[in-house]
């Protein structure tokens, strides 16, 4: 499957599910920003990749497909976990370049202009991101291509 | 005060950004990067820099490493649970949450004991 974009999940999505999501994302940003002042900058660290938004999203993916399959006239509720379930496999896979924008800014940050290091560290985090997902979405098809010879063999003899 | 209020506000706008590219991209395994993008990090790191300084920044994305090898392990146990006992997408990100907090931890207190 080919990456594209889709505007329909827009018009699916409420204005109050964005809201949840920048309340969200808003009290972790002031959140880490106060244990980081009260616990010191190792404590504060850990929390810039905490999950917050990450139950919200997963939620609105399963309710999304969910009713999507329901109006299709099924049930949709294994569809929409199991969407949920790609979309934090998707997430696992992202948080590889999370750990590489890290690295990144830990090492650069003091010596370089910090918004060149944070614009450098992001598209870091994208192309790693996006390598990881392309590696795993061809071993897969690739798992599956042997998988198909392997059965074919097998039912020749 | 007015610090946590520039906070909450350009945090809650970096997330939803993100939020809302992450809606519009398809496949969902492609769409799902997003739920791991730097979006608190950039906000919280930014202002950090402008507040406390470069190496006050540096010491807290040296930790973020840990948070982001936490968040791998949380964001890949949610996912396999979900897909083999297909429970409910809330109820299984929100209690395997306390995974994200031992991993995180348990690495601050053998990687980055200071």
């Amino acid at each position: 499957m080919r990456v594209r974009f889709d505007t329909a999940a827009l018009r699916q999505t409420k204005w109050h599910q964005y809201a949840i999501r920048f309340l969200f994302g808003g009290l972790i940003t002031a959140a880490a920003g106060i244990i980081a002042k009260q616990y010191g900058p190792v404590i504060g660290g850990l929390f810039l990749a905490f999950p917050a938004i990450f139950p919200a999203g997963a939620t609105l993916i399963e309710k999304h497909e969910k009713v999507k399959k329901q109006k299709a006239g099924m049930s949709g509720t294994v569809r929409g976990r199991q969407a949920a379930s790609v979309d934090a496999a998707g997430a696992a896979m992202g948080s590889v370049g999370l750990l590489v924008f890290a690295l990144l800014v830990w090492e650069f940050v003091s010596r370089h202009r910090s918004w060149i290091v944070l614009l450098v560290a992001t598209a870091a985090w994208l192309v790693v991101s996006v390598l990881i997902w392309q590696i795993r979405k061809r071993a897969s098809t690739m798992r599956r291509k042997v998988h198909t010879v392997f059965k074919v063999n097998h039912v020749e003899r | 005060m007015s610090q946590i209020v520039i906070r909450f506000l350009v945090g809650g706008a970096v997330v939803s950004v993100f939020a809302i590219v992450s809606d519009l991209l398809k496949p969902k395994s492609f769409a799902g990067l997003f739920g791991a993008a730097p979006s608190v990090a950039l906000a919280t790191l930014g202002l950090t820099v402008a507040t406390e300084g470069a190496s006050y920044a540096a010491i807290e994305a040296h930790s973020m490493m840990a948070g982001a090898i936490a968040f791998f392990a949380y964001a890949s146990f949610v996912s396999c649970v979900i897909m083999r006992y297909q429970l409910k997408a809330l109820w299984v990100t929100i209690c395997v949450m306390p995974l994200w907090f031992a991993v995180a931890f348990g690495l601050r207190s053998i990687w980055l004991r200071t």
